[in-house]
């Protein structure tokens, strides 16, 4: 599904990423974890195409194709998916005209037919319910006057409807209180398919408590250090990140 | 540079689509302005002497005149004597049909959208298209005299009904008014006149279509409408020319009066030449409108998308002197590359319980600059009066300019005001969220703008909003990246 192979990036005349190597198999749930400042928002920001970073050096390949490439767009109409930290306020924009006039740029790409009003509004129906989300968010301004919470729940929704091939959870679980945080995770474990790849970008271990992932990356100072199973992400809670930072590499599934 | 300045810069290039140049015999009058160039225009048109005694009056008011400079807009003097102050078009015979349009003018209207065959028209809506200085065509006027509506051009109102443009005429923006008023008043070549009669609710829109052709001529059109006693209507105006490197002037006058219990809702808009990417160019839109509620209970309601014009000077006012009565004023105007807006409205209100609401949009890319300028005058005995204003400015890109400058007077202690300003940018996060949902950056573009701007597209008839709301992205188009 995707593979990074040596990812360097820069943002700002500094370098972040230096030297990311990282492949996602179809279907997988991989976490990334680490401390603020190790380039996790940033490995994020790059391969969904945001402008802010300069790629220097290395490759991504998405589904056969040179990700690094394509504009930020023709990404999202591949079947990528970010689901973002601060999710962006757009004020006078009806959330539900937002999200068909996407689902019908990514189906216009797919060679489907676009959906009209009353197909959409069944969809997404049936996908809010999923997500305990109120109709009511569908007619108000998209993420305008949303609580924290509102607007992760959103971000999951979007995802719902959209039904990427790769959905990367940027910090999805920063802002939310437990109640949420269940909701959110509920809503995402019910988007987990065979044929669907997610990355969680996550700072603490409390998600993938209920986010259950194949594996778990932990990436320092813009390389990932260390690679294991579910289980890795225990041992970062128990011993800090500290522990990782000191000890040796280890050579895990990069 | 960042992509959303590349945007910018690739939206400023995008051409103006309606400025192709008809070929078509103009009958003009000779260039510049005085007694005699009046006196020419008047005869013409084969004027009453209270008219022609009129436009002088007008004249003589306006050489004592001073242009208005106070307006925060540049350009070079204009020469008052080098323009042509009336362009019609060749035959200049009375025309008994529709048929008899030159079919060159009719092409123009038809290469615009405009529907001045009947057959074609779109249901419901009645259009009077004004080339250059002289309205060409009027459709569905058999339909609205059925009820006793009068829409024709104003030189036929002149002819057919004197005794209404007489009794109107200037009684709402005087022949004194101001410079560009009083230039109106002498040398008006030609306009719209409605009237709807008392109770009567027009069962269609009324609209204008104005088209400059002539080139070193300028327009001045004169437009009124009359609603009498709980009489409706709307009303809607278009506008483009040809693509010039040289300034033309538009200085035109509304005039609308509600009597009791009516209501007009007059929208326009506004696509004249804006001049090119390097700021050359376009039309100087020196435009007054305004509007009386002079009896109670009237309501006036102005709506305008003004995309067009290299320099852009209008205030769309009410004066609500009639108890209960209500002024509304809607506007989105977009200022790219070197376009200048100084745009407003004024609402004053005299009687008693009158209710206004102003909702202003500004929109400037490129080096646009874009200023809104109210007015909100309470008198003495507008007890109760109440007024609601809100001014938002959007910015695209960092070479544009917003400014705002609301005035308010008030002279009774009983008023309410409520006075909302914001100052936004198209930001980057926000076109890469829409873009990382698949849609284009122009996508993304026109939904942030049409989300700005709803709240004024929303007063705007049907057929009128999709027009503006594709105008709007035309006019932004590669304007962020």
């Amino acid at each position: 599904m995707l593979e990074i192979r040596k990812l360097h990036a820069r943002a700002g005349g500094n370098e972040i990423l230096k030297g990311v190597d990282l492949a996602v198999g179809t279907g997988e749930v991989h976490a990334i974890m680490g401390p603020n400042g190790s380039g996790k928002s940033t490995l994020a920001g790059v391969l969904a195409g945001r402008g802010d970073y300069e790629v220097t050096e290395g490759s991504v390949t998405y589904q056969g194709l040179d990700l690094l490439g394509l504009d930020p767009e023709e990404r999202a109409r591949e079947g990528l998916f970010l689901a973002f930290q601060y999710p962006v306020e757009i004020p006078g924009v009806n959330n539900a005209y937002f999200l068909k006039a996407a689902l019908n740029a990514l189906r216009k790409h797919r060679g489907e037919p676009e959906l009209d009003t009353m197909d959409f509004m069944a969809l997404v129906r049936d996908r809010m319910k999923v997500l305990d989300i109120d109709p009511s968010l569908l007619n108000r301004p998209v993420n305008e006057g949303f609580s924290g919470g509102e607007k992760k729940r959103n971000e999951i929704f979007q995802m719902a409807v959209l039904e990427p091939k790769l959905a990367i959870l940027d910090e999805t679980d920063s802002g939310l209180d437990i109640d949420a945080l269940k909701i959110v995770a509920h809503g995402v474990n019910s988007l987990r398919r065979p044929d669907r790849s997610i990355i969680v970008v996550t700072h603490y271990q409390r998600l993938l408590n209920y986010i259950v992932p194949d594996f778990v990356h932990v990436l320092s100072d813009g390389r990932i250090v260390r690679s294991g199973g579910k289980e890795l992400a225990l041992e970062l809670e128990e011993r800090g990140y500290g522990w990782i930072e000191d000890g040796e590499p280890v050579g895990g599934r990069a | 540079m960042s992509t959303a300045e590349r945007t910018i810069e690739e939206l400023a290039t995008q051409e103006y689509k309606y400025g192709f140049v008809t070929d078509i015999e103009a009958d003009t009058v000779p260039r510049g302005l005085n007694e005699d160039i009046v006196r020419e225009i008047s005869r013409r048109k084969g004027e009453p002497e209270w008219l022609l005694d009129w436009r002088l009056k007008a004249l003589r008011a306006w050489q004592g005149m001073q242009e208005p400079r106070w307006g925060n807009v540049k350009y070079d003097p204009i020469d008052y004597q080098d323009i042509i102050y009336y362009a019609a078009p060749k035959p200049r015979k009375a025309l008994g049909s529709l048929d008899e349009v030159d079919p060159e003018i009719r092409r123009t209207f038809e290469k615009l959208g405009i529907p001045i065959e009947e057959q074609k028209a779109l249901a419901g809506v009645a259009v009077d298209a004004v080339f250059d200085s002289v309205s060409v065509a009027t459709t569905f006027r058999q339909k609205l005299a059925e009820l006793g509506i009068i829409f024709c051009s104003f030189s036929e109102a002149v002819r057919n009904h004197p005794e209404l443009v007489r009794q109107y005429l200037g009684s709402v923006v005087p022949h004194t008014d101001n410079f560009f008023a009083a230039l109106n008043s002498a040398v008006f070549s030609d306009g719209s006149f409605a009237y709807v009669p008392k109770g009567v609710r027009c069962p269609m829109e009324l609209s204008t279509y104005f088209r400059i052709n002539a080139q070193n001529t300028g327009q001045f059109e004169r437009t009124l409408i009359i609603a009498d006693e709980g009489a409706f209507v709307s009303y809607l105006e278009g506008c483009t020319a040809p693509m010039r490197d040289e300034n033309q002037l538009h200085a035109a006058v509304v005039e609308l009066v509600a009597l009791d219990r009516a209501t007009i809702k007059y929208s326009t808009v506004q696509n004249w030449y804006p001049g090119d990417k390097e700021g050359r160019g376009g039309i100087y839109n020196f435009v007054t409108k305004r509007g009386h509620c002079r009896g109670a209970g009237s309501k006036i309601t102005w709506t305008q998308v003004e995309t067009g014009s290299a320099i852009t000077w209008k205030y769309p006012s009410c004066i609500l002197q009639g108890d209960n009565s209500i002024g509304e004023f809607y506007s989105v105007a977009v200022t790219n590359n070197f376009q200048q807006a100084d745009t407003g409205t004024k609402m004053i209100h005299l009687g008693r319980n009158t209710r206004s609401t102003i909702v202003s949009k500004g929109i400037s890319a490129g080096r646009g600059q874009n200023t809104y300028r109210g007015m909100v005058k309470i008198g003495r005995n507008a007890e109760n009066a109440r007024n609601y204003s809100q001014c938002d400015s959007l910015l695209i890109g960092d070479k544009c300019g917003a400014h705002t400058f609301p005035y308010i007077e008030i002279k009774n202690t009983s008023a309410q005001m409520e006075h909302e300003a914001s100052t936004s940018k198209i930001g980057e996060d926000q076109i890469f969220y829409c873009r990382q949902r698949g849609l284009s950056t122009e996508d993304a573009v026109n939904m942030i703008v049409s989300g700005f701007c709803k709240e004024v597209f929303r007063e705007l008839p049907m057929e009128f909003a999709v027009e503006a709301q594709k105008l709007l992205g035309v006019s932004l188009e590669g304007s962020v990246g």
